[in-house]
């Protein structure tokens, strides 16, 4: 179009309608793309849910002289001074009423202080400064209540446990009730403070903790039980820029896979388990795909996870592999898949799929009989098909010293040769 | 003389040009130094989907306990080398009662973990350690890369701040952690390829779908007859992009233009011999 129009038109006006037509097409997709991202949906808001434990044993005076309840408070007052205005933070409670003997009672006892919702610091603080410590610590009751407050709405939930004690009402045991609210695939986190240097209290909320990929902090001076609820509140309201991953449950072999397209998603896999998941990546696609496993419960000290790209004729096309040991909280690794390697060919979408196999090398670890295989350990898997990316072309020009040298002799023996084959024709023209 | 000039002019563009493909200088020696005027980052994710996000030169300083995992992220563009610096102030040793192996990971876009070539990664900090400094450097980042392959590419990576062994007693134990990533650019040759999209993490929602059609494919290329009329020019080379090649080949064809001539000039016969 422009090309005939161009010799038409004087040139200088010529040049001006193209630059202006390859501003217009250069602006189109950027717009188009604009667009796309506003349209997408509003994040929700992230809650937060402090728990604190208000059994007898909070009276122990052991932190700096302080009683572990007067420190909690104080904390708990600076928190909610410190919050944003638009944060939705709630409290819970628990041991805070029943003050009898009777374990069937007072293992129920869990409240909800503060609903959770933009916080009224004067009502918040009025209902903090009223607790008294008293009776037992119903830890599980009080995460199962937690879970509930926070709905199942939210970008991200998050629990923030401080007790003093161990659980004194199990069954059921917190940690396993802990799994049970991760397993539900929410994107509940549960990060813990222990006020009491015991082990077994470092033990259970370290095990919460872990189920739930939270944090665990033993806190041992005001100052720092203060400074790290600011910093996990902080953490909570932090909204991710992941928008919250939808589950999915593969399959174990290839054959009726779900079908993914691009977007994070998550599942749960058992030791030794396969999961199988299908992408259609068309010939100019490029496949990208990577899977992280949480370590949510004691292992043996080795582990390893394999995510393999296979046709639907059973050829592996390309693999991811991670592998580590000790300590770790997840477990993660990719792969690329290009489509432009298949045989290209016309091929129906059925065709073009693309089997993922995610499998682990976990085994469970030592003292975790009850860190049974159920329900899985929780994966993310994330997929996205972009254009693919050919390989680089040869280059058409050269480069290096070597090449002027080869350019140069051929360019001196091309000199010699003209130069021979003129003398030689002008001799052989004189001498007729 | 003349020729002298022009090969004095192709010798000063060649040096302009050879910089570029000058070898990675070690960096260990070399101090990471934050940029002037960069803000302080006080924050620290706990897991890849809220890894908190960093420039190159940004120093981070966070209080963090131990056994945490700390996140953060940082954006790569090709022919970037980072290095990571990371000084842990420990516990007070009194309130240790063992060893403490640190570590420092570096993931890809994809979370495929990437080399670090230089530098002490995993250091183990003994009881009596008041501080452990951590050191990891990149390979370069490259333009494009195989599939297959687990070069780095551009896009956004992920540093992993970790313990991998410790004493369990030791858990949760107030430490202050500060880190610096810094980025020093070596470039990329033109002829590397580029990668149609970077590695970046996805942050839509998936969408599972019903069984794949089994009509053709919608993105597979489709020849039409309408344009198998049309003349096709594809036989043309398409133009290299502007590179030190151009300059190689260009000075080259001088060159060989200057030799063809004195080449031509060497069978003249002189005229002493004539006479």
């Amino acid at each position: 179009m422009i090309t005939i129009i161009a010799p038409v038109i004087h040139r200088r006006v010529s040049i001006v309608a193209v630059l202006g037509l390859l501003g217009a097409v250069a602006v189109a997709p950027s717009a188009a793309l604009a667009d796309e991202t506003e349209n997408a949906p509003p994040a929700e808001p992230a809650k937060v849910e402090l728990v604190l434990d208000v059994s007898g044993s909070m009276k122990a005076a052991d932190i700096d002289g302080k009683t572990r309840i007067s420190v909690a408070k104080d904390a708990f007052n600076t928190v909610v001074d410190a919050v944003p205005e638009t944060t939705q933070l709630g409290i819970r409670v628990l041991g805070a009423t029943y003050g009898g003997d009777d374990k069937a009672v007072g293992c129920k006892d869990s409240q909800q202080l503060i609903p959770v919702g933009t916080v009224n610091k004067v009502a918040a603080k009025n209902a903090i400064a009223s607790l008294q410590p008293t009776g037992f610590t119903p830890v599980g009751l009080a995460l199962r209540g937690a879970a509930q407050d926070l709905g199942t709405g939210g970008s991200s939930r998050h629990v923030i446990l401080i007790t003093d004690g161990e659980d004194t009402c199990a069954p059921p045991d917190p940690c396993e009730v802990a799994r049970e609210l991760a397993a539900q695939g929410t994107n509940l986190v549960v990060d813990t403070l222990g006020l009491a240097p015991d082990e077994k209290v470092r033990q259970q909320l370290v095990c919460i903790a872990t189920a739930t990929g939270g944090t665990y902090t033993a806190a041992q001076t005001p100052n720092e039980l203060t400074d790290r609820i600011t910093q996990l509140v902080e953490r909570a309201v932090d909204v991710p820029a992941a928008a919250p991953p939808v589950a999915v449950t593969g399959t174990d072999v290839c054959e009726g896979a779900p079908t993914l397209t691009a977007g994070i998603y998550t599942d749960r896999e058992k030791f030794e388990e396969h999961r199988f998941y299908r992408v259609v990546v068309a010939e100019d696609q490029e496949l990208r795909a990577s899977v992280s496993v949480a370590l949510d419960r004691p292992l043996q000290r080795d582990y390893g996870v394999l995510l393999r790209a296979i046709s639907t004729d059973g050829r592996e096309l390309v693999r991811g592999t991670d592998a580590g040991s000790g300590r770790t909280d997840v477990l993660s690794t990719g792969l690329r898949y290009s489509g432009a390697y298949a045989e290209a060919e016309e091929k129906t979408d059925a065709e073009r799929v693309v089997c993922l196999a995610v499998s682990n090398s976990f085994a469970a670890g030592a003292g975790a009989a009850t860190a049974a295989n159920a329900p899985g350990m929780p994966i993310e898997l994330s997929i996205d098909v972009v254009d693919a990316s050919p390989a680089p072309d040869a280059p058409g020009l050269g480069r290096g010293f070597l090449l002027l040298l080869v350019l140069a002799v051929s360019g001196l023996v091309a000199g010699l040769l003209a130069g021979w084959l003129t003398r030689w024709w002008v001799a052989t023209w004189r001498e007729n | 003389m003349r020729v002298l000039t022009v090969l004095g002019g192709a010798a000063v563009v060649l040096g302009l040009a050879a910089p570029a493909y000058a070898a990675p200088t070690p960096t260990t020696d070399t101090e990471v130094t934050p940029s002037p005027g960069a803000q302080t980052v006080t924050k620290a994710g706990t897991n890849f989907n809220n890894a908190a996000v960093i420039d190159a030169g940004q120093p981070v300083e966070v209080d963090a306990a131990t056994g945490e995992y700390l996140y953060w992220s940082f954006a790569a563009t090709a022919g970037q080398v980072h290095d990571i610096a990371a000084t842990v102030t420990l516990p007070p040793a009194a309130s240790r009662t063992g060893d403490q192996a640190w570590t420092v990971e570096v993931f890809d876009g994809l979370r495929r973990r990437q080399a670090c070539v230089d530098g002490v990664q995993s250091p183990v900090a003994k009881t009596a350690d008041a501080s452990v400094e951590l050191r990891c450097t990149l390979r370069r980042v490259r333009s494009w890369a195989e599939p297959w392959s687990g070069d780095p590419l551009p896009g956004t990576y992920y540093v992993r701040l970790s313990i991998t062994e410790m004493p369990e007693e030791d858990l949760g134990q107030p430490a202050k952690v500060s880190l610096l990533v810094g980025a020093t650019n070596e470039g990329t040759s033109a002829d590397d390829g580029e990668l149609a999209a970077p590695l970046n993490p996805v942050t839509k929602a998936g969408a599972v779908n019903a069984q794949p059609s089994a009509g053709p494919s919608g993105a597979a290329s489709s020849s039409s007859s309408a344009e198998d009329e049309e003349w096709n020019w594809d036989w043309l080379p398409s133009l290299p992009k502007f590179s030190a090649r151009w300059f190689w080949t260009a000075g080259g064809g001088v060159l060989a233009a200057i030799a063809g001539v004195v080449g031509f000039a060497l069978t003249r016969r002189p005229r002493v011999v004539v006479r």
